[in-house]
């Protein structure tokens, strides 16, 4: 059984209370941190961890964090980005609906080493319970004396409040974020200058995401090396990875960084294999805008060596062979699942939530979201795969924000893996459109046999 | 494009909601008023159940800013209703993961159920319904909301699509 750093309690009853929480040895980072060490010791500290940006891009939050400027007289931000909203991505949620406490302890700490004195939790506007839960759980932590004014006699003040996003993937982008939390469309700004130097009202501004704050908690309980001893390489400590799609137990889990891929998706601690009897079809491992991978590469690398669950084992290849940790949300795909319906879906869902400021990806993800329709509907040509690259290769990398990257690689990596499934529902137009909420007609070759017991 | 057109009757915000609006301002620095358009747009909304002109205007004035400012902002983010809704407004998540567990069959059994198509309000004023982009909820699909709670609903089928519907127009009948 790995070790569980911050879903050790999620099963105690009550502990999205601030009593039970303590009673638990919550707060106790807060205490030690304010008490015992400086700023810089709590940035060495998360240095030491090797903590990276749970949110999908992977950066070392530690090193994130000492990029801060710090001019005199110039308030600093911390904002936590929880507009999460990545398909395939549910741990935020998670987090603050049972554990509320652990995100807000986090906040204290980060907030105290990067010196701010308001912090904000920017939560997508559809989660207004978890946006109740969290306020509840501030007026708890406020009262107990670890919010406000002089928190524990040190000196220290801080306000915490929780903003409420108007639903808009793109607002989980953090510029787009501060964008949004200014009371502005969320349109990405362009970097330079880095939230780290011109954020929240052009203030030094810092953001992280829920789960990234969180680990914060054990790293100070624990020490930064403790926690770096988790994990394999620079892939240290545990990752929450959310399983959806046609798994036996969809669920939140906490791995140990670099657990098998196989261990993952088959043993009954965690996925319990796929449901209905069915087979291994592909997998999306890290929200919906990583690469998919057939099932043979998600549990081997090219070379044949067991695919693990850590940055660098996912990432093993590149695109060719592999895809991205990202945020950790893990879809199944089983034998009878439509590839070409399914990144269809994905790409309306990009087409849809591109905020319109750059032309390659306003009119990329809609142009490819027209293709991908046609051919799912038994109106494709066999020139609409090589179109499709084209377009994705026009986007990727061509706009102010990562959206654009997001919503080509889907799709190129469908093509990639499975074009012999694009060009079947090209000359069988006629089953293909056959009304049947997605279920393939075609068999795939690329499928492996479900593991026996 | 929205066309903003002022013919509703005026709108009066409550007392209540006066003082919504004013816990909001103070979660932000002097001059930053208008950090608080969103979360008060949310509160106009639950309150009023949809955005009309008139409601966005007087927003704009209490926040000092410009009616395009709040216009803006109500029509770049989904959750805002630019018209009104059913009492109950149902919104079914759409997205990948869902899917692949049977959200389509969800909206199909919605539509068919409710007697309306997407974005259409059922005769009696009670329900309408849409599908929206990933909830977040993709482990538990198929998922819907209703706001303004944005209570959710999980592992939908049609016999907890039927319950559900149930209940609440004997909620709405009490």
């Amino acid at each position: 059984m790995a070790r569980k750093l911050l879903l050790e309690h999620i099963n105690v009853p009550g502990i999205n209370t601030y009593d039970v929480y303590r009673s638990k040895g919550g707060y106790a980072s807060v205490e030690k941190a304010l008490k015992t060490l400086s700023p810089e010791d709590v940035v060495e500290e998360v240095k030491k961890s090797g903590l990276r940006g749970r949110g999908g891009a992977g950066f070392p939050t530690g090193m994130k964090w000492s990029f801060l400027a710090k001019p005199e007289g110039v308030a600093r931000y911390l904002v936590c980005n929880a507009d999460e909203s990545e398909p395939g991505t549910f741990k935020d949620r998670y987090l603050m609906t049972y554990i509320p406490h652990l995100l807000i302890e986090g906040m204290i700490v980060a907030s105290y080493a990067l010196g701010a004195k308001t912090s904000y939790i920017y939560v997508r506007g559809e989660m207004m319970p978890q946006i109740r839960i969290l306020e509840r759980a501030i007026a708890e932590a406020k009262n107990a004396g670890f919010l406000g004014k002089n928190i524990l006699g040190t000196g220290y003040d801080l306000e915490l409040y929780v903003q409420p996003g108007g639903g808009a993937y793109i607002c989980g982008e953090e510029t787009a974020l501060l964008e949004s939390l200014e009371g502005k469309r969320g349109n990405p700004r362009i970097k330079p200058p880095f939230p780290a130097i011109a954020g929240l009202y052009g203030c030094p501004t810092v953001v992280n995401n829920v789960e990234s704050i969180a680990a914060v908690v054990p790293i100070i309980n624990e020490g930064g090396d403790e926690y770096a001893k988790l994990g394999i390489g620079r892939s240290t400590g545990t990752k929450l990875i959310s399983a959806g799609g046609n798994v036996k137990k969809p669920g939140v889990y906490e791995i140990d960084l670099g657990l098998p891929a196989e261990e993952f998706l088959y043993s009954d601690e965690y996925c319990g294999g796929i449901a209905n009897g069915k087979r291994l079809k592909a997998v999306v491992a890290g929200g919906s805008s990583v690469p998919i991978l057939p099932a043979n590469l998600f549990l081997k690398t090219a070379n044949n060596e067991a695919r693990l669950m850590s940055y660098e084992s996912l990432s093993d290849g590149g695109f060719a062979t592999g895809t991205m940790m990202g945020s950790g949300g893990f879809i199944a795909f089983d034998e009878d699942q439509c590839i070409v319906r399914n990144t269809w879906n994905f790409t309306r869902f990009y087409s849809h939530e591109s905020c319109g400021q750059c032309s390659p990806c306003r009119e990329g993800t809609g142009w490819m979201e027209k293709v991908l329709h046609r051919l799912e509907n038994g109106h494709g040509k066999m020139s609409d795969m090589d179109m499709l690259v084209d377009i994705s290769k026009k986007i990727e990398g061509n706009t102010i924000c990562p959206l654009g990257d997001a919503a080509a690689w889907p799709v190129a990596s469908a093509i990639r893996h499975f074009r012999d499934e694009f060009e079947w529902h090209v000359t069988n137009a006629a089953t293909a459109v056959t009304r049947n909420y997605g279920i393939a007609h075609y068999a795939d070759p690329l499928v492996i046999a479900e593991k026996a017991g | 494009m929205l066309k903003v057109q002022h013919t509703s009757a005026p709108v009066e915000f409550s007392e209540k909601l006066l003082a919504q609006f004013a816990d909001k301002v103070s979660r932000y620095p002097e001059g930053k008023q208008k950090s608080a358009l969103l979360p008060i747009l949310h509160d106009v909304q639950a309150e009023l159940g949809w955005l009309s002109p008139e409601a966005m205007d007087k927003v704009a004035a209490y926040l000092k800013i410009e009616p395009i400012e709040v216009y803006e902002v109500a029509t770049f983010y989904t959750m805002y209703l630019m018209r009104p809704q059913g009492k109950y407004f149902l919104e079914v998540c759409r997205t990948g993961p869902c899917c692949l567990v049977g959200a389509e069959k969800i909206m199909d059994y919605l539509e068919e159920k409710l007697g309306v198509k997407e974005g259409e309000i059922t005769p009696d004023g009670l329900f309408s319904w849409r599908g929206v982009e990933c909830l977040a909820a993709c482990g538990f699909g198929p998922v819907l909301q209703i706001g303004p709670e944005y209570t959710f609903y999980e592992n939908l089928t049609p016999a907890s699509v039927d319950q559900l519907i149930s209940d609440l127009t004997a909620k709405a009948n009490n």
